[in-house]
């Protein structure tokens, strides 16, 4: 169809198809980041009075508090993203290599089911289940483990149990993908060449499906990063999570202008993450973005 | 079948069977390879040779009966414990390593030193006249190099045993001619036993020293490339290992091992009997079509043998192994026959009246029905 017509038609075409894309890019996207950026650049020296300065990122630096949380999210977010790496390779590897047919899809669709429900009834569920008066001290109290029900909730482990949960299904879905296109000769023949297991998975399936894995972790690390409902519900006030301190600024304070730098200095740290990760796995973006 | 252990038996398989669901893909099968040989297993696919091969490897578990290698059971032994290894069909290079590191795979498995196994890997390289190349990615050479470097792979780690997994098939005709040469000579140049599986007749004739002929998870025949060709056990045999013709009639007499048969249509021929065939039992006949003798003229045939006639249906020109299609006239069945190398009969054309005879002795027939 594309192949008729002059060059400039088809240029129209492909423009016109490319147009919702475009647009969407650019008045969701793009814009507002613009604006933002602005914003965050602008510092109030008098009720409706503005000069451009860097106070808010000097605000930043200077107030321990900020970076602190700062740091604490980013740390927590690799953990969470490790976390779900190796929880979610074995299922994945179950999924693409050893279930054949109907039962590897029934295997993702079981993965797939808790997605049907919000986020925020699945972090509810979790409470339910968690909190002080909840299923599962009911339990190790019945068990004999402990004498009084304790409190699991507002724990960084809570925090990271469910940021794991959440995350599983964006980890699985690279992971699959990239393992089912290994080639399971490979497999037999580094075990008959003398590997052991530990060094097949070593050599050959972590080489090989390291496009896969890099892309769950981006995926992940980012989600992870910019959750807000997953940390504020299960860590309560102690969550301490940089999401929060935006919403903060943006909600409570009507700080649009110190909200909108936090804004910037996430977004640079899970720019910066994603390269470095990029950088010391040896991958290429383009490369990885297919797996994704 | 010999079953007994001896000392220059690399490999011996003794009533090995496997079944999957209500399928037996080997049954029983016993048969041992002598060191330093080069034995193939011929067969349709799905006549279980891979199944046989995977279990020699260690990948699948025989349900029944033994595997010795080197003389030494292999029940129980992990692929990554025998001292085999393999060449897998799709050749499963590790396109995530160089040449070399592929090379060197199974040394550093064995904990040999970095500068060492690359050493050795590299002088393995140059026996398979690929030296220089270590540094190179796998999907930077051809098919064939990819071959060599599959084999040198098994083969730096000098084991009792090489099994081949039909690795000739992914490559084009010219290549697969040339590498058939070539794993003549690397077999001979190393001296390691090689078990080769191949669904191509004419590799196993070409490289074997023995070749088991296996037909539904069992071996036809055993033996020498010149004794399947020239002496099947087996119809399937015959039919299955070179070209043949194949005539099905019924025996009107016997003299000396020598049959005399007829065909539904009143044609007759004769063959030498193999197994049990008595007068009046239907036959499967079986003549090579080099084995037939071409004239225009009925007399110019050899005057001992018995003559046939028929109309040239096609001419199949195909350099060295020409041929010829001719319909018999009594029987209008199809009987193909080599042409002269020396292009004698290089100008026959479709719808030619030719005459032919063949020697009894060199068709043979089997009691229809027959299988072992």
């Amino acid at each position: 169809m594309t192949d008729a017509g002059p060059l400039w038609m088809r240029r129209l075409l492909l423009g016109l198809l490319l147009a919702p894309a475009l647009l969407w890019l650019f008045l969701l996207i793009v814009l507002p980041h613009l604006d933002l950026a602005l914003v965050s650049f602008r510092e109030r020296v008098a009720p409706r009075e503005y000069v451009t300065s860097l106070a808010q990122y000097r605000t930043f630096f200077i107030e321990p508090l900020y970076w602190q949380i700062f740091v604490r999210t980013a740390i927590l977010s690799v953990i969470a993203t490790a976390v779900t790496l190796v929880v979610a390779f074995p299922v994945a590897w179950t999924i693409a290599k050893i279930a054949r047919g109907r039962s590897a899809a029934l295997l993702f669709m079981v993965c797939l089911i808790p997605f049907w429900v919000s986020e925020t009834v699945r972090t509810l569920g979790w409470m339910i289940l968690l909190r002080e008066s909840g299923v599962m001290p009911a339990l190790l109290v019945k068990l004999g483990l402990v004498a009084s029900p304790p409190e699991l909730l507002y724990h960084d482990a809570t925090i990271l149990v469910g940021l794991v949960y959440t995350s599983l299904l964006f980890m699985m879905v690279p992971l699959v993908s990239s393992l089912e296109s290994l080639d399971n000769a490979l497999i037999e023949a580094a075990y008959d060449l003398g590997a052991s297991g530990f060094t097949v998975l070593r050599t050959i399936v972590i080489p090989h499906a390291a496009p896969g894995i890099t892309a769950g972790c981006i995926v992940v690390f980012m989600l992870t990063l910019g959750n807000y409902l997953t940390p504020n519900l299960l860590g309560g006030t102690s969550s301490q999570w940089f999401t929060e301190q935006i919403y903060n600024q943006f909600i409570t304070r009507f700080n649009w202008e110190q909200g909108a730098a936090f804004g910037f200095l996430l977004l640079a740290l899970s720019t910066g993450m994603v390269w470095l990760g990029l950088k010391a796995s040896g991958q290429r973006f383009a490369d990885v973005m297919q797996r994704a | 079948m010999n079953h007994a252990a001896h000392p220059s038996t690399d490999l011996e398989v003794n009533a090995v069977e496997k079944s999957f669901a209500d399928y037996r893909a080997v049954d029983r099968l016993s048969f041992s390879v002598n060191r330093g040989s080069f034995f193939s297993i011929l067969g349709p696919s799905g006549c279980g040779k891979t199944t046989l091969l995977r279990m020699i490897a260690g990948f699948i578990q025989p349900d029944g009966g033994d595997i010795r290698i080197g003389g030494r059971s292999m029940s129980g032994v992990a692929p990554n414990q025998r001292p085999i290894n393999m060449v897998f069909q799709q050749l499963a290079l590790f396109p995530m390593m160089t040449v070399g590191e592929n090379v060197a795979f199974g040394l550093a498995r064995r904990g040999m030193g970095k500068a060492e196994r690359l050493r050795k890997a590299e002088a393995m390289l140059e026996r398979v006249s690929l030296g220089g190349s270590a540094h190179k990615k796998v999907d930077a050479l051809s098919g064939g190099q990819r071959q060599r470097v599959a084999i040198a792979r098994s083969l730096v780690l000098e084991p009792t045993l090489l099994l081949l997994d039909e690795p000739l098939g992914a490559l084009d005709l010219k290549l697969r001619e040339h590498m058939k040469i070539e794993l003549k000579q690397l077999q001979a140049a190393f001296g390691t036993t090689f078990v080769y599986i191949t669904h191509d007749q004419s590799e196993a004739l070409v490289l074997s020293d023995l070749v088991g002929v296996m037909n539904k998870g069992r071996f036809e025949q055993l033996g020498t490339p010149q004794s399947l060709y020239y002496d099947p056990a087996t119809p399937f045999v015959a039919g299955f290992v070179g070209a043949n013709n194949r005539i099905a009639g019924r025996v009107d007499a016997m003299a000396s091992g020598l049959a005399t048969l007829t065909t539904a249509e009143g044609w007759t021929l004769e063959a030498r009997t193999k197994g049990d065939v008595t007068v009046g039992q239907a036959v499967l006949a079986y003549v090579r079509p080099e084995a037939a003798v071409l004239a225009r003229d009925p007399h110019q045939l050899p005057g001992c043998r018995r003559s046939h006639s028929g109309r040239v249906d096609s001419v199949l020109f195909d350099g060295a192994n020409s041929a010829v299609l001719i319909q018999e006239s009594q029987s209008k069945v199809e009987f193909r026959i080599a042409l002269p190398q020396t292009g004698q009969f290089s100008d026959l054309v479709p719808g030619e009246t030719i005459h032919f005879a063949f020697d009894g002795e060199r068709a043979v027939c089997f009691a229809a029905g027959a299988t072992a």
